[in-house]
């Protein structure tokens, strides 16, 4: 294998694991720049789309259809947990909202350990999903689940911007992000607003649940702990609240992580995760206002 | 009437316990009081460290972990030790210390990474103190599953002498709850709460906070690898997710319930938080009550300890004693150097 086709190979991973931590980032940076919440159990959604969709698929259900159904009770779930655990403690510390969700995602991930018991499941998938793509005599490898991850990353990413730039309450989001008080006294109708964002967040995160569930073959109730924490780490890396720097950390942090395992020698990659979240140490100390300089007072 | 006597006579009663216990009371019990105990040192500690200053850790179960295993290696019988960890380092693999030692060096290393940990992270505000002290959990566990040679990675430790028994594990709680008391209500202590008030007015009047936040910090940290070590001792195996995000959320519940700016507060948290668990765990193991029969329903406890802490969230953010506490010796004006103290049991 030459250098440049083992290279190849590695970005093509780096954008597949990258796409999937962008789309969840964004979601969380939605979120915490309107309510200031850190909102853990946003990885439960994605486990709550990627059940669905295997639960309507063994009922029956053809794929996509599972599939566009998952997202749709992803997007509800989150719209519920707004409505009944974060709206009544809107307002209250960020500690207050931060042990809320915390609490949350303990329900969440224990529900789903009561319901389908903790061993993970086979998710079903069509054949046509893992054809296999191959470049320069199958030296680099893909499937239609990587194109796929990317490809619907980026048309929801696009989907984001025009709904941010050019709908009424795309536009309420970004006022209520830069002062929800004053939003809510020049007309914008907060809670609307709020309920949009949790829908749109957690429907990233059930399509990114979907997606990750795809490239493992499996879902199990703890699926979104690991990938939640990795896409706080990106958004932190970008920018909390910051849209676009929650992309960019995305891709920076799955390119990071291709990196680690590829070019590392084969003892450092075990401690991956270790030094993913060094790294979010240092960039808090460092530049916590993330790569794109989100300004806000969060250092002594 | 003296002002200690309350404590004098809360402490000859918890002696009591301590020699009594054992003797009448079912072993199940037993195990549910040391359980209780150890769980005040960690939970009090949680509190001093975050509730007092504000600044809130998620890293506490980290110091735990480290604790824990720090000192089960150090009391491991040096046969099991060449069973279980061959590959231990030549000097570790040759010592064998008892639990009072192993406990204390525990707590003084865990000291040690507080301080390394702290000293830049206690810089941090709100949520990002919150996220990046989770991140320092997460890190204590990728090492501890990777660090196999010392820890059997993410096997099961096992072959630990189980050495806590309701003497000691009582006997560190008075102590700690002691110890936590004198600093939380010393000058140093209002310090503390003055920076979690007012940040900007607590500068202003002098306070130094980053010295502040990081003693706290160090001496909860302290407590913390004191509690796991006791916890380790207790179990007398665990693993590396014993110590993870499911205790986490168990003690910050505990710490919340019974209210995060009062030693009270945790230790009454503690006992009924515990006292509900375990109700809950013989329900869920599935009962029948004349002809109707309920499954076992493993997890309801912690869904309903969940859901508890939230309701705690929404309709009494402060816990139940906020940050009163339970005098047990009189604060009045002729004392006033001594800090109040409380137990709870």
């Amino acid at each position: 294998m030459t250098g440049f086709e083992y290279l190849f190979q590695q970005l093509v991973n780096a954008l597949s694991v990258g796409s999937l931590y962008a789309l969840i980032a964004v979601g969380l940076s939605l979120i915490f720049g309107i309510l200031r919440l850190s909102n853990f159990a946003h990885g439960d959604m994605m486990m709550i789309g990627a059940f669905a969709t295997v639960l309507l698929t063994t009922s029956g259900l053809s794929f996509l259809l599972a599939c566009l159904l998952g997202i749709a009770v992803a997007a509800l779930a989150g719209v519920i947990i707004e409505r009944v655990a974060y709206r009544p403690v809107r307002g209250a510390p960020d500690v207050t909202m931060l042990l809320t969700s915390l609490a949350l995602t303990f329900i969440l991930e224990n529900l789903g350990i009561l319901l389908f018991t903790a061993s993970p499941r086979n998710f079903p998938l069509p054949d046509w999903m893992t054809k296999l793509w191959s470049l320069f005599d199958g030296r680099v490898t893909f499937t239609n689940i990587n194109v796929l991850s990317v490809g619907l990353t980026l048309v929801s990413l696009l989907f984001l911007t025009w709904f941010m730039r050019r709908t009424t309450v795309g536009l309420g989001m970004r006022a209520a992000a830069e002062d929800l008080g004053a939003a809510q006294l020049v007309g914008v109708r907060v809670n609307r607003v709020i309920v949009v964002a949790f829908m749109l967040a957690s429907a990233f995160a059930g399509l990114a649940g979907v997606l990750w569930a795809a490239q493992a073959g499996v879902v199990d109730p703890l699926m979104g702990f690991t990938p939640l924490l990795k896409a706080f780490v990106a958004a932190i890396i970008g920018g909390l609240g910051s849209l676009p720097g929650a992309v960019l950390g995305g891709y920076l942090l799955g390119a990071l992580e291709v990196l680690i395992v590829a070019f590392l020698p084969p003892e450092v990659s075990p401690y991956r995760d270790a030094i993913v979240f060094g790294l979010l140490i240092g960039f808090l100390l460092l530049r916590p206002g993330g790569l794109l300089n989100v300004t806000r007072e969060v250092k002594l | 009437m003296t002002r200690w006597w309350r404590l004098g006579v809360g402490l000859v009663l918890l002696a009591l316990l301590a020699w009594l216990g054992p003797q009448f009371m079912p072993d199940y019990f037993v195990r549910v009081l040391i359980v209780m105990a150890v769980n005040v040192v960690l939970v009090s500690s949680l509190g001093l460290s975050n509730g007092f200053t504000g600044v809130f850790s998620l890293g506490h179960v980290g110091f735990v972990a480290l604790g824990a295993y720090s000192s089960a290696i150090l009391t491991l019988a040096l046969d099991k030790k060449l069973a279980y960890l061959p590959d231990l380092l030549g000097w570790l693999a040759q010592i064998q210390l008892g639990f009072l030692p192993a406990t204390l060096i525990a707590g003084l290393l865990c000291a040690l990474v507080g301080l390394i940990v702290g000293a830049p992270l206690m810089r941090l505000n709100g949520n990002y103190v919150s996220v990046a002290t989770l991140g320092f959990l997460i890190i204590v566990n990728v090492v501890l599953v990777n660090a196999e040679s010392f820890t059997r990675g993410a096997r099961t430790f096992t072959g630990i002498d189980t050495s806590t028994t309701l003497p000691w594990a009582l006997g560190w709680m008075v102590l700690t709850l002691l110890i936590l008391s004198r600093v939380a209500y010393s000058p140093f202590g209002r310090a503390m709460r003055a920076t979690r008030e007012d940040l900007i007015a607590a500068q202003g009047i002098g306070i130094r906070v980053l010295p502040t936040r990081l003693m706290a910090f160090i001496i909860g940290a302290f407590f913390a690898g004191v509690g796991g070590a006791l916890y380790a001792h207790y179990l007398g195996s665990f693993s590396p997710a014993t110590f993870y995000f499911a205790l986490m959320v168990t003690q910050l519940a505990m710490l919340v319930v019974g209210g995060q700016g009062s030693l009270t507060g945790a230790a009454v948290g503690v006992v009924l938080v515990t006292l509900l668990s375990e109700v809950l765990r013989n329900l869920e193991r599935g009962f029948s009550l004349g002809s109707l029969t309920l499954p076992p329903l493993y997890g309801v406890s912690q869904i309903v300890l969940g859901m508890v802490f939230i309701l705690v969230m929404v309709y009494r953010p402060s816990g139940l004693l906020g940050d009163r506490e339970l005098q047990l010796v009189d604060s009045s004006k002729a004392s006033q150097g001594a800090s109040p103290e409380q137990e709870a049991v």
